[in-house]
C-alpha cells in the first residue's frame, strides 16, 4: 500500500525502514548484547578470552534458570519477589544435610545443631543418598513456598506484589535464623560438581538449557501457555471461558518457587557454602534481565527466548563494567539506567507496533 | 433564511491510508438538534472526533459561526463552546462532583493557588440544578449511578459556557427512567437554544429528539434532511444501503421435548427467589426483565459464576452438586456474557487466541498437554468465515481494533467452536449496529437449529418476540410469567415485567 505509494525510495527511507525493522525486531536485544560485545572487545579484549566466556556462561546458567521461573508469574501479570529469599534458604537447607563437618563453635546456637548438624559433618554427610537428598530438599523448599504463595495470591485474593513481599521477608530471615547468620562450609566435592566448568561445558548449563527448553514449550505449545496469556490479559475473561484460573496460578508460583530452587542448586554449587544470604542481591537482576528481554509487567505478554537474550545482555553489562573496573556504585547506576533505558524502549516499540497496524 | 452554526465542507479523515470520511458536506442550523445514525464504522465517531479537536481531518473544512474553525486540540474545541459527551464517560470518578466541574480551572483564593472550595461548590450547585440533578457537588463521582454521571457531564458542559453538544450514545448504559431523565434534559437544552448533535443506535430515540437527521454510510453522507422526510424503516435502508425486509431472521427449526436445562426452586437471598425454568434441545427461551430484575444473576448462577443457597440445577437431567464454568463447559454450556470487554475479550490478545481460548482443552494431547496447532488454525479459520468476522488476519491482529458488532462475533465464535449443547446469551446485541445485529440473530438460529438450548437473556424486548419460542418474564429475582410464542404480545410483556411497580 505504501509501497505503491513511493516507487523509489532513497537511501534514506531504506536505512529508516532498516531501522525501524532493527527496532522492531524480536531479536533487537540480541542485536544489542553483540554490538556491546563487540564494543567491549575493541575496549577490552579481555573478553573474548576463553577464561571470560566460561565465566560469562557460568554467571549466566543460574540466573536463567530463576528468570524463567519470573517470565511465567510476569506473564499472568503478577511478580515474585520471594525468588531470592527461596536462593537463600534451599542453599541452607541442602547444606545441612551434607556438610562433611560443621563447626561447634559457630553453630552451637543454631536449631539445627544436633538436629541436623554435628560436630563431624551434617546427617548425611557420609551418606550415598546425601546429595540426592538434599537436592529434592532444596527442591521441596522451593515448591512449599510457591505453593503458599499461589494459594494466597489465588484464594486469599492478596495482591502478588504483598504475598511474595511478605514471604521474601519470612523465608529470608528464617534462612538467616537457621544458622544464625553463619555460613555451612565445606560441601562434598561431588556436590560442587554442579557448579564446576570443564571448558565451556557445565552441569549448570544442562539443567538451565533443559529448564529452559521444556518451558519454552509449554508456553509455545501447551495449554497450559495459552491459558497463562489468557490470564494475564483478562483473568475475568479467562475465568468466563473455563479456564481453572485459579489452579494455574497456584502452578504458576509453584514453579516461580521451583526455578528458584534449582538455581539455589547450581549457585550453592558455585560457592561450596551454604550461604544464608546468598539469594540477596539477585532480586533485582533477574526482574531487570525479565523485563529487559521485553516481557511485560503488565502481563498477557512474555516469550522464555526474551528472557535468554535478558539475561544474556544483563551477564554482559556485569561483566562489561567489571572490565572496565567500574566501581560498586557506578555499577548499581548504569544497571538502573540500562533498566530506565529498556522500559523506555519498550514503550517506544509499542508505540511503533499501533501505528503499523 | 437559514442560520448556520456549523459548516462541513468536504470533510475527510483516512487512517494509515484506509478513508474512513469521504468528503463530508452537512449544515447544522443554528439551536437545532441533529440526529447521526449509521453502522458502527460508518464514520459518526471520527467525524465527531474531528469536530471536537480530538483528531484532525485529513482533508476539507470546518465553519464554525461562518468562520474556519480548525482545533488544534481538545482545549480549543471547548473554548470555542463545542462540548463532547463521550460514550465512555471522561470523569475522574475519585474526584468529587465540583472538582470534575473545574478540573481545568479551578477557582483560587484570589491569586493564592489554594482552592477557594466554597466558590467551586456554589458555582458547581447552580450547574447541577441546570440538569435537575440534586445531590451534593462534595460527592465523588464513583457514588453516583450511570444515569447521574451523564448528567454531571452534561452540566459540566453547561459550566463550560458550551453552544454545541454532542451526545455519543448516551443512554447505552442508562436505565429506562434515566433515559427519559436524559431526554427532558437535551428537550430543555433544545429550549435554551443550544445547538445539539446526538449520536444513537436506537432509532426510535433518535426519531423522538431530532429536527433533522444525517445518516452516514462507509464515510459518505447518503442521506440527510428533516426529521418529517425519514421513517425509522428509511434510516436502517439508507445506513446498511439495501432494504431489510425483516429484522428478524425466520426460524429455521422448531424447539424439540427434549429437556436439556432445568432449574429447580433456585434461590439466593437478595438475588434470587423459587426460580423454575426449562429450556429444551432446539429451543430459544427468552428472559425478559427490567433493570435490577436479576436476570444476568440467573445466568451467572446457573453457569457458576455466581453461588446460590438452595435449589437444584439439572443439565441433561443430572443434577450438578457443585457448578463451575470449567465443569459447565465441560458439560457442554456456553455463556456469552453481557460485558463482552470486562468478561467477554482478551482485548490484547488476537481473534485467534479470543476465539480459542474456551475450546482448547478440545485441541489438546491427553498426556503431555500439546495443543494440536494446526487443527486448531483450521477451526478458527472455519469460525471467521462462518460468522464472517471482519478482520485482516485472525493470528496477527487484535480484538481491540474491531467495530463491537464483529467483537461480538469473536465472541460468539469462542462459545460456536466448544460446540455447546446449552447457549446463554445474554444482551448479544448491545452496541451492535442494526446490519450485524441482524447477522447475530442468524446465527442463534442457525444454533438452535443445530439442536442447541438458547437462553436469551435481553432488555430489549422486541429481539426477544423476534427470535424466542418462549419468553419468560422476571422481576425482583422472580419469574413473573412465561408467554409462548401464540400470545407474543408486547404490551402484556410489559406489563407482567412492571408488575412490582404498577401495584
Amino acid at each position: 500500500m505504501t509501497a505503491a505509494a513511493q516507487p523509489q525510495p532513497s537511501a534514506m527511507d531504506r536505512a529508516l525502514l532498516l531501522g525501524r525493522r532493527v527496532l522492531m525486531s524480536e531479536y533487537l536485544i540480541l542485536y544489542l548484547c553483540i554490538a556491546m560485545f563487540v564494543g567491549l572487545y575493541l575496549i577490552s579484549p579481555t573478553v573474548a578470552t576463553p577464561r571470560n566466556i566460561t565465566n560469562l556462561l557460568s554467571n549466566m546458567w543460574p540466573l536463567l534458570v530463576i528468570a524463567v521461573g519470573q517470565t511465567f508469574v510476569l506473564i499472568i501479570a503478577g511478580i515474585d519477589l520471594s525468588q531470592g529469599a527461596v536462593v537463600s534458604l534451599a542453599s541452607v537447607v541442602g547444606a545441612a544435610f551434607v556438610a562433611q563437618s560443621a563447626n561447634p563453635i559457630v553453630f552451637r546456637k543454631s536449631p539445627l545443631w544436633d538436629v541436623m548438624l554435628f560436630q563431624d559433618g551434617a546427617i548425611l554427610h557420609d551418606s550415598v543418598l546425601g546429595i540426592p537428598v538434599a537436592i529434592l530438599a532444596m527442591l521441596a523448599v522451593g515448591l512449599l513456598i510457591g505453593a503458599f504463595n499461589g494459594v494466597a495470591v489465588a484464594f486469599a485474593r492478596i495482591p502478588p506484589f504483598m504475598v511474595t513481599l511478605v514471604t521474601s521477608m519470612f523465608v529470608a530471615a528464617l534462612a538467616i535464623y537457621l544458622v544464625k547468620s553463619e555460613n555451612i562450609i565445606d560441601l562434598p566435592d561431588e556436590f560442587a560438581l554442579i557448579g564446576d566448568d570443564f571448558g565451556f561445558f557445565s552441569i549448570a548449563m544442562v539443567i538451565a538449557i533443559g529448564v529452559a527448553v521444556v518451558a519454552h514449550l509449554v508456553l509455545s505449545r501447551s495449554i497450559f501457555g495459552r491459558w497463562l496469556y489468557g490470564i494475564g490479559n483478562n483473568p475475568r475473561a479467562a475465568v468466563v471461558s473455563g479456564v481453572p484460573v485459579k489452579k494455574v496460578i497456584v502452578a504458576t508460583y509453584v514453579f516461580s518457587s521451583f526455578c528458584a530452587a534449582a538455581a539455589s542448586i547450581i549457585y550453592t554449587a558455585r560457592v561450596q557454602q551454604g550461604r544464608p544470604t546468598l539469594g540477596e542481591p539477585l532480586l533485582l537482576d533477574i526482574i531487570a534481565a525479565v523485563v529487559i528481554g521485553g516481557t511485560s509487567l503488565a502481563g498477557g505478554r512474555g516469550k522464555i527466548i526474551w528472557t535468554v537474550f535478558g539475561v544474556i545482555f544483563l551477564v554482559l553489562l556485569g561483566n562489561a563494567l567489571s572490565l572496565l573496573n567500574v566501581p560498586y556504585f557506578y555499577i548499581a547506576i548504569v544497571k538502573g539506567s540500562v533498566i530506565l533505558f529498556a522500559a523506555l524502549l519498550d514503550v517506544v516499540r509499542r508505540r511503533l507496533a499501533l501505528q503499523q497496524v | 433564511m437559514t442560520d448556520l452554526i456549523l459548516q462541513f465542507q468536504g470533510i475527510s479523515k483516512a487512517f494509515f491510508g484506509v478513508p474512513v470520511l469521504k468528503g463530508i458536506d452537512l449544515d447544522v442550523e443554528r439551536g437545532t438538534t441533529v440526529g447521526l445514525v449509521g453502522e458502527n464504522g460508518a464514520g459518526k465517531s471520527t467525524l465527531m472526533n474531528i469536530l471536537g479537536g480530538v483528531v484532525p481531518a485529513t482533508a476539507g473544512r470546518m465553519l464554525l459561526n461562518g468562520e474556519i474553525f480548525e482545533p488544534g486540540d481538545p482545549r480549543q474545541a471547548d473554548a470555542a463552546g463545542i462540548a463532547f459527551i463521550h460514550q465512555e464517560l471522561n470523569l475522574f470518578t475519585n474526584l468529587s462532583i465540583a472538582e470534575n466541574f473545574f478540573i481545568s480551572d479551578f477557582p483560587t483564593m484570589g491569586r493564592v493557588p489554594l482552592l477557594n472550595r466554597r466558590d467551586l461548590n456554589h458555582r458547581a450547585r447552580e450547574y447541577l440544578a441546570m440538569v435537575d440533578l440534586h445531590v451534593s457537588p462534595d460527592m465523588p463521582v464513583e457514588r453516583l449511578a450511570p444515569g447521574e454521571r451523564q448528567l454531571v457531564e452534561v452540566a459540566k458542559a453547561l459550566s463550560l459556557d458550551a453552544r454545541i453538544i454532542i451526545f455519543d450514545e448516551p443512554t447505552t448504559s442508562l436505565t429506562a427512567r434515566e433515559t427519559d431523565r436524559l431526554f427532558e434534559l437535551i428537550g430543555r437544552l433544545h429550549e435554551d437554544g443550544k445547538t445539539i448533535l446526538y449520536i444513537s443506535h436506537i432509532l426510535g430515540d433518535v426519531m423522538r429528539l431530532s429536527d433533522a437527521i444525517a445518516v452516514l454510510r462507509d464515510g459518505n453522507l447518503v442521506a440527510s434532511g428533516p426529521r418529517e422526510e425519514f421513517t425509522i424503516d428509511r434510516m436502517i435502508s439508507s445506513m446498511v444501503g439495501r432494504d431489510i425486509g425483516n429484522l428478524y431472521p425466520e426460524r429455521s427449526a422448531a424447539p424439540t421435548e427434549d429437556l436439556m436445562l432445568e432449574v429447580r426452586n433456585l434461590s439466593k437471598a437478595g438475588i434470587s427467589h423459587q426460580i423454575n425454568l426449562k429450556l429444551h434441545k432446539g429451543e430459544v427461551l427468552g428472559v425478559f426483565g427490567l433493570m435490577g430484575s436479576g436476570r444476568s444473576e440467573l445466568a451467572q448462577i446457573i453457569f457458576g459464576l455466581e453461588d446460590f443457597d438452595e435449589g437444584e440445577v439439572l443439565i441433561n437431567g443430572v443434577a450438578a452438586d457443585k457448578l463451575s464454568p470449567t465443569r459447565n463447559i465441560r458439560g457442554g454450556m456456553a455463556f456469552v456474557t453481557e460485558n463482552r470487554r470486562e468478561e467477554g475479550l482478551m482485548m490484547e490478545a488476537t481473534v485467534a487466541d479470543n476465539l480459542t481460548i474456551a475450546a482448547l482443552p478440545n485441541y489438546t494431547s491427553r498426556i503431555v498437554k500439546r495443543v494440536r496447532n494446526s487443527g486448531l488454525a483450521t477451526a478458527v479459520k472455519e469460525t471467521v468465515e462462518i460468522l464472517t468476522i471482519k478482520v485482516n488476519d485472525a493470528f496477527k491482529n487484535e480484538v481491540k481494533g474491531l467495530s463491537g458488532g464483529n467483537q461480538q462475533k469473536v465472541v460468539l465464535g469462542k462459545w460456536l467452536m466448544t460446540e455447546p449443547s446449552i447457549l446463554i446469551i445474554d444482551e448479544p446485541t448491545r452496541g451492535v449496529d442494526v446490519g450485524a445485529k441482524y447477522e447475530i440473530y442468524e446465527i442463534i438460529d442457525q444454533i438452535a437449529a443445530r439442536g442447541t438450548a438458547v437462553l436469551f437473556i435481553s432488555s430489549e424486548i422486541e429481539e426477544l418476540t423476534g427470535m424466542c419460542d418462549r419468553i419468560m418474564v422476571m422481576g425482583q429475582g422472580e419469574v413473573l410469567g412465561t408467554f409462548d410464542r401464540a400470545d407474543f404480545d408486547t404490551e402484556a410483556i410489559l406489563r407482567t415485567a412492571f408488575r412490582e411497580h404498577v401495584a
